[in-house]
């Protein structure tokens, strides 16, 4: 009986500790991020300028977004565009570069610093703002192009045709954190695999596309899920170098620049909401897509 | 030998591949600081890196400020949010990181779960309701809306990060602190505070950096230019002056570069050891 009250007494004081320790994690997760996502799905079925009380559309705004937008159309698109371009050559890029990092060299440590260092300044406002300057008409990447090749190039960022890509460039260039969860994946590959390849007469090329890619394959699923899922929220970069309007012709509106002209630009905060649901729901069954996928080309375990 | 000669012939190779496409890569960020240094704006389409003669001009006048505020002003503001988030971040998740690593209480499994699930919800189905709350408390345009949400630990990612490495720490010693008499909260305090140290710093300077450059939230929250940070004021720079002061702007981004810089070359095995273990986005 004593010992039965000791037991009852060391849950209950188990079950207090615990969630004493994580109390401001369960208020913050209830009243910042559960409340507010019950009551963003509910904006998002009114009108709600935050000055009145929300009136209800029911499906209305989703609706008009798909049926009456252009520019909502358009800044699906411009998403697609980047989310397809920029995740997919980031992460090869970051591959073939942790490649090549994965050697024994001197001052090998040396160099993946500063091959990090595009990734810890990229984000950044700063750098966002160099980028227009470098891809402007008169900026430094035409005048190497023009004594170069002696043409005239466009004007990256002011041409509709090129400023997404000038955006796509910018976010492959911050390669770093891909690269670095390849390197660490790349170091838990046994030698022995290569040593018994190349005992077979495999050459590096072979090596790598049947050696390193596949054991390679649960941290390249890893790596794109979490990129597609960043890729989509892109935000930063487009509104510096678009200066907070998504031109040339809506050419850089990417989704979260829309979501906020929207909602705080023209105070339509029911329509901003439904937005964010739609957004919400595009990356779950992207992350599901991918994940279902995976089981065809995910490799785990020895990899014999 | 033969064998010798070709492995340093693969090794130049690779140091060479390796040094021109470095540089090629932070050509960029070379020129941005160069060219900072030149004098006048004619300069700026001007791909050369090597300065005719150094002149600091452009950060005379960029710390002078834009819009009658001192750059200073918008460093102070940053440095004193980034600070506080740090401050907050590390006490609520290295709470949580506690409780559920270490701790056994009901639904542990499940809040877990909720919690790791959180960390790849897109940020903008919480936004306006977010704003909306706030802004019934009177909060806009104060820094508290930056702030109170790392007190309640909504980065959740560090949590995670924190998890796994207080997973690391041997239980032995939490059961010979028991024996000594320490309670759960003197092992917390005795044992894994501070034997996380090195994840509690990784945690501290991405909190740092995040919040730094964070731009969207400050965005939205700050619209006085008096409490603007350096994301904030660098855009005013950029928008209120036309063609015309490039060189201060791109001086001040300078600089604004500078604690990233500073943290990173300090601090640089832990930025490795926080991606490794977490795949921290960016």
């Amino acid at each position: 009986m004593s010992m039965k009250r000791g037991a009852f007494r060391r849950h209950a004081a188990d079950n207090a500790a615990g969630y004493l320790f994580l109390a401001p994690w369960l208020i913050g997760f209830c009243a910042l991020t559960l409340y507010p996502m019950i009551q963003s799905l509910y904006y998002s079925f009114t009108q709600f300028n935050m000055i009145s009380e929300p009136v209800w559309l029911g499906l209305g705004n989703y609706i008009k977004m798909f049926t009456g937008d252009q520019t909502y159309m358009k800044s699906l698109e411009v998403t697609f565009k980047y989310v397809f371009l920029a995740v997919p050559l980031k992460l090869v890029f970051a591959l073939l570069v942790a490649g090549i990092m994965n050697q024994r060299l001197r001052f090998i440590g040396f160099y993946r610093t500063v091959y990090y260092i595009p990734t810890l300044l990229g984000g950044s406002v700063a750098i966002a703002m160099l980028w227009k300057r470098l891809f402007s008409s008169d900026g430094v990447v035409n005048s190497i192009l023009h004594s170069l090749f002696g043409v005239t190039p466009p004007a990256w960022i002011a041409n509709p045709k090129y400023a997404l890509y000038t955006l796509v460039l910018l976010t492959v260039w911050q390669f770093g954190s891909s690269m670095i969860i390849f390197l660490a994946g790349l170091k838990q590959i046994p030698d022995e695999y290569y040593e018994a390849a190349s005992v077979d007469g495999a050459g590096k090329i072979v090596q790598f596309f049947k050696i390193t890619i596949p054991s390679l394959t649960p941290v390249i699923l890893f790596n794109l899920v979490m990129q597609m899922i960043s890729a989509f929220q892109a935000f930063t970069q487009a509104f510096i170098v678009s200066g907070g309007k998504g031109g040339p012709l809506n050419s850089t509106m990417f989704y979260t620049l829309y979501l906020y002209t929207k909602g705080f630009y023209y105070f339509e905060m029911g329509y901003a909401s439904a937005m964010a649901w739609v957004l919400l729901i595009i990356i779950a069954v992207f992350t599901a897509i991918i994940f279902r996928s995976s089981n065809s080309w995910v490799t785990y375990g020895s990899g014999e | 030998m033969n064998r010798k000669a070709k492995s340093l012939i693969t090794a130049s190779a690779s140091h060479l591949i390796i040094i021109i496409f470095g540089i090629l890569m932070l050509y960029p960020v070379i020129w941005l600081i160069i060219s900072s240094l030149k004098q006048g704006n004619v300069i700026f389409s001007n791909p050369s890196l090597i300065p005719q003669s150094i002149s600091f001009e452009h950060y005379i006048k960029g710390w002078s400020g834009v819009g009658r505020i001192h750059f200073s002003v918008f460093f102070i503001n940053s440095t004193l949010v980034c600070l506080a988030v740090v401050a907050c971040n590390i006490v609520s998740c290295s709470m949580a990181a506690y409780a559920f690593a270490r701790l056994k209480f009901k639904l542990k499994s499940l809040w877990f779960a909720v919690m790791m699930v959180s960390i790849m919800l897109p940020t903008h189905v919480t936004t306006i309701p977010r704003y909306v709350l706030f802004h019934n408390f009177g909060w806009v345009d104060t820094y508290l809306p930056l702030v109170i949400p790392k007190l309640l630990a909504t980065d959740a990612f560090f949590v995670f990060l924190l998890v796994q490495f207080i997973r690391g720490i041997p239980m032995d010693l939490d059961e010979s602190a028991t024996l000594d008499g320490c309670g759960r909260a003197g092992i917390f305090f005795r044992i894994i505070v501070p034997l996380s140290g090195p994840a509690l710093v990784t945690t501290s300077l991405f909190s740092f950096l995040w919040t730094w450059d964070d731009f969207f939230n400050q965005l939205l929250y700050i619209n006085t230019p008096i409490k603007y940070t350096i994301t904030l004021g660098l855009r005013m720079f950029m928008d209120s002056s036309g063609q015309s002061s490039w060189g201060p702007m791109l001086a001040m981004s300078v600089l604004s570069m500078g604690p990233c810089f500073i943290l990173f070359f300090t601090l640089q095995k832990y930025f490795v050891q926080g991606i490794a273990t977490t795949g921290i986005k960016g």
